[in-house]
């Protein structure tokens, strides 16, 4: 190649190329088509296929560009949109919760089992996303239901006299999105846990802390990374979650996700469907910014 | 200055009986890590365990701070058996290999840390970790992270983190390991020293048999479990038990050879190696009917020449096999006749002095007292 110097410059060098490529994928999948979301934000429902209007126009020799903020007066205005992302952010915030607080014993006790054994134990954690997502929600249906196996098994216990309404009820909700989103918080807390030092936790011991004090003051704040990433795992996802309300919610769960659903679909306004979702897309960029703040921080170490 | 420490300055006087070990055992599966141990470890000494990886010495250690449970035996401290208690209750601390110290923590925190578990006041602890800074000149870096120090700083670091507590038994692993060679020999006695001033016992564990010598009153060498010889640095190396503390402890050149002559104050050795009888300056007691003996010689006790030296007893012959000038002294691979090689040390004291040469002839002799006798 060296006896064409000039066309070396064509040639892509590996490491940009390396670079190029995540880039690219970006760019195609979540750039452009947000992109479009936005501009179909600013745009006023039409009856006409697009729904909407169009954003430049040329007409009769003037260009035309209209930007609406109509969408998002809209959005503030009707308070069904603004209980909508709080109840999405306060049923997200508390799946993290409660996806912590399984998932850390169940991270720390594989962290902790013999190194043979922590491989077949990450296997079991991972085996249901085996199969399909829908297929397990739909299995959670069949067990919530009020002629469902929980509710038979404690009626035939004699436990309860009739059945428990928990299918379409927010416990449901919270039962299917927990379940679904805990290897996410399970995986990065155990990859943190499974490197932490023993000599640590010897040392701790050494200087007069017992057990708990050890956890407390060595263990969990080293682990601090792991549980930030799994806790954004599990609440980033979730805010936008719309299967899991679908199926096992009732008409009690007005989430975001359900709400874009019935904009699009049922009422065909698009552009309220497209400024709904950019807004979620901003709510979310304050817990990834702090996310990458602290990563970054973090890699200074 | 307290009385205390003035009868210390006076001579470190080792004669009270800190801690007492009484046949330890301990096993890994089948296998016998520390084997039937004895051992007293005396007030205000420091003591150093010193053996290969996987001698054991290590098993030693943590089952003096508590984190291995003795299969067997007994470590009796002030007359209680402490041997099954756990860690933190135990009134020792120790500095880790890798130091230890808590990443997320400052320095100040880290010393704090301990001190938090004994129930001082805010202002106490404050006091204890700023004499504690103060001991290794370190009171600006108190509110520096772990990550933020230099390697020797860190050392210093967790030194006084395990010295915060005022422990009866301070434990070191290893506690040059992680620096490099340069530092070590400069923190072995600046670690000496700090463990001086403050007066107290020390148990530490080394592979590094300079770094034993230079930091401990008192050396155990240990192999497979076992300690083969307690002594001070000086025992150790000049009159050592077996052969395998000989050839641990320094280089050594072994001959096997047999009795010929046993007296009172002398005796004299025949070795198929050496050409004339070996003659030992000292009576070795041996009412045994075992006549073979092993006679060590240490290369720096040896003497070459080019010239046959007038002498007929202790001098051998041989060809210089390999030289290797090492600027403060030059080791001579020696070849007797019998095919033994013999190392020996010539101190280069002379700039570009006449010095034998590769192939050349020359006479390996060395005085009455230079070598050691032992039975194994």
């Amino acid at each position: 190649m060296n006896t064409y110097p000039t066309l070396k410059k064509f040639v892509p060098q590996g490491r940009y190329t390396l670079m190029a490529a995540p880039f690219l994928w970006l760019g195609i999948f979540f750039l452009l088509p947000f992109l479009f979301v936005a501009k179909i934000s600013v745009a006023e429902g039409a009856l006409a296929i697009p729904p909407y209007t169009a954003l430049i126009e040329w007409l009769d020799g003037v260009l035309n560009i209209r930007v609406s903020f109509y969408n998002f007066q809209w959005l503030l205005d009707d308070p069904l949109y603004i209980q909508a992302y709080w109840n999405s952010i306060k049923m997200a915030f508390w799946s993290t919760v409660y996806c912590l607080l399984i998932g850390y014993p169940m991270a720390y006790a594989i962290a902790k089992a013999p190194k043979d054994k922590q491989t077949v134990l990450l296997l079991l954690v991972l085996l249901p996303s085996w199969t399909s997502f829908l297929i397990r929600v739909y299995a959670w249906m069949g067990l919530l239901k009020n002629n469902g196996l929980i509710n038979n098994a404690l009626m035939w216990l004699g436990v309860i006299n009739e059945p428990i309404q928990m299918l379409n009820t927010n416990f449901a909700v919270y039962i299917g999105v927990v379940y679904s989103y805990l290897p996410f918080m399970v995986l990065p807390l155990y990859a943190n846990l499974v490197k932490h030092d023993n000599s640590l936790l010897e040392a701790a011991a050494d200087l007069g802390a017992g057990h708990i004090k050890r956890f407390f003051t060595v263990t969990f704040p080293l682990s601090m990374n792991g549980v930030i990433a799994g806790s954004m795992l599990v609440f980033i996802p979730v805010v936008g979650e719309y299967v899991i309300p679908e199926l096992l919610g009732g008409t009690e769960t007005i989430m975001i996700g359900k709400v874009l659903w019935q904009e699009f679909f049922n009422n065909r306004d698009w552009p309220v469907a497209s400024a709904l979702a950019l807004i979620m897309v901003l709510i979310l960029l304050v817990p990834i910014g702090l996310f990458h703040r602290i990563q970054n921080k973090e890699g200074g170490l | 200055m307290t009385s205390d420490e003035l009868a210390r300055k006076d001579g470190r006087k080792h004669d009270e009986i800190l801690l007492s070990i009484r046949n330890l055992n301990k096993y890994y599966g089948n296998v016998l890590a520390v084997d039937d141990t004895n051992l007293d470890i005396r007030q205000g000494e420091i003591f150093a365990l010193l053996g290969a990886s996987g001698s054991g010495k290590s098993t030693l250690l943590r089952m003096l701070a508590g984190f291995e449970v003795p299969s067997s035996g007994s470590i009796m401290l002030h007359g209680n058996d402490i041997a099954h208690l756990p860690p933190n209750e135990r009134p020792f601390n120790m500095m880790f290999q890798s130091y230890a110290l808590f990443p997320h923590m400052s320095v100040e925190k880290n010393i704090a840390y301990g001190l938090k578990h004994d129930g001082m006041s805010k202002d106490e602890i404050h006091d204890r970790v700023q004499s504690m800074l103060k001991l290794v000149h370190m009171e600006k870096y108190a509110s520096r992270k772990p990550h933020q120090l230099s390697g020797g700083q860190r050392q210093r670091v967790a030194l006084v983190r395990s010295l915060a507590k005022h422990p009866k038994l301070l434990l070191l692993d290893e506690p040059m390991g992680a620096l490099d060679k340069k530092l070590r020999t400069e923190m072995q006695l600046e670690v000496v020293d700090i463990i001086e001033r403050v007066g107290v016992t020390c148990v530490m564990v080394t592979h590094d048999q300079e770094e034993a010598m230079t930091m401990a009153d008192r050396i155990a060498i240990m192999d497979e479990g076992q300690i083969q010889q307690i002594g001070s640095p000086v025992d150790i190396y000049e009159s050592p038990m077996n052969r395998m503390v000989a050839e641990f402890i320094g280089s050594v050149n072994v001959f096997e050879s047999e009795i010929v002559d046993d007296q009172e104050n002398y005796m004299v050795l025949r070795s198929p190696d050496v050409e004339s009888d070996i003659f030992v300056g000292r009576g070795v007691s041996s009412a045994v009917d075992d006549k073979s003996m092993l006679f060590a010689l240490r290369p720096e006790k040896t003497f070459i020449s080019m010239d046959r030296p007038d002498k007929d007893k202790n001098v051998t012959r041989g060809v210089v096999e390999d030289i290797a000038y090492l600027g403060g002294h030059t080791v001579y691979y020696v070849k007797l006749p019998s095919g033994k090689i013999v190392h020996c040390f010539l101190a280069n004291t002379e700039r570009r002095a006449e010095r034998p040469d590769w192939e050349q002839d020359v006479w390996v002799y060395w005085q009455d007292d230079a070598g050691m006798v032992m039975r194994s």
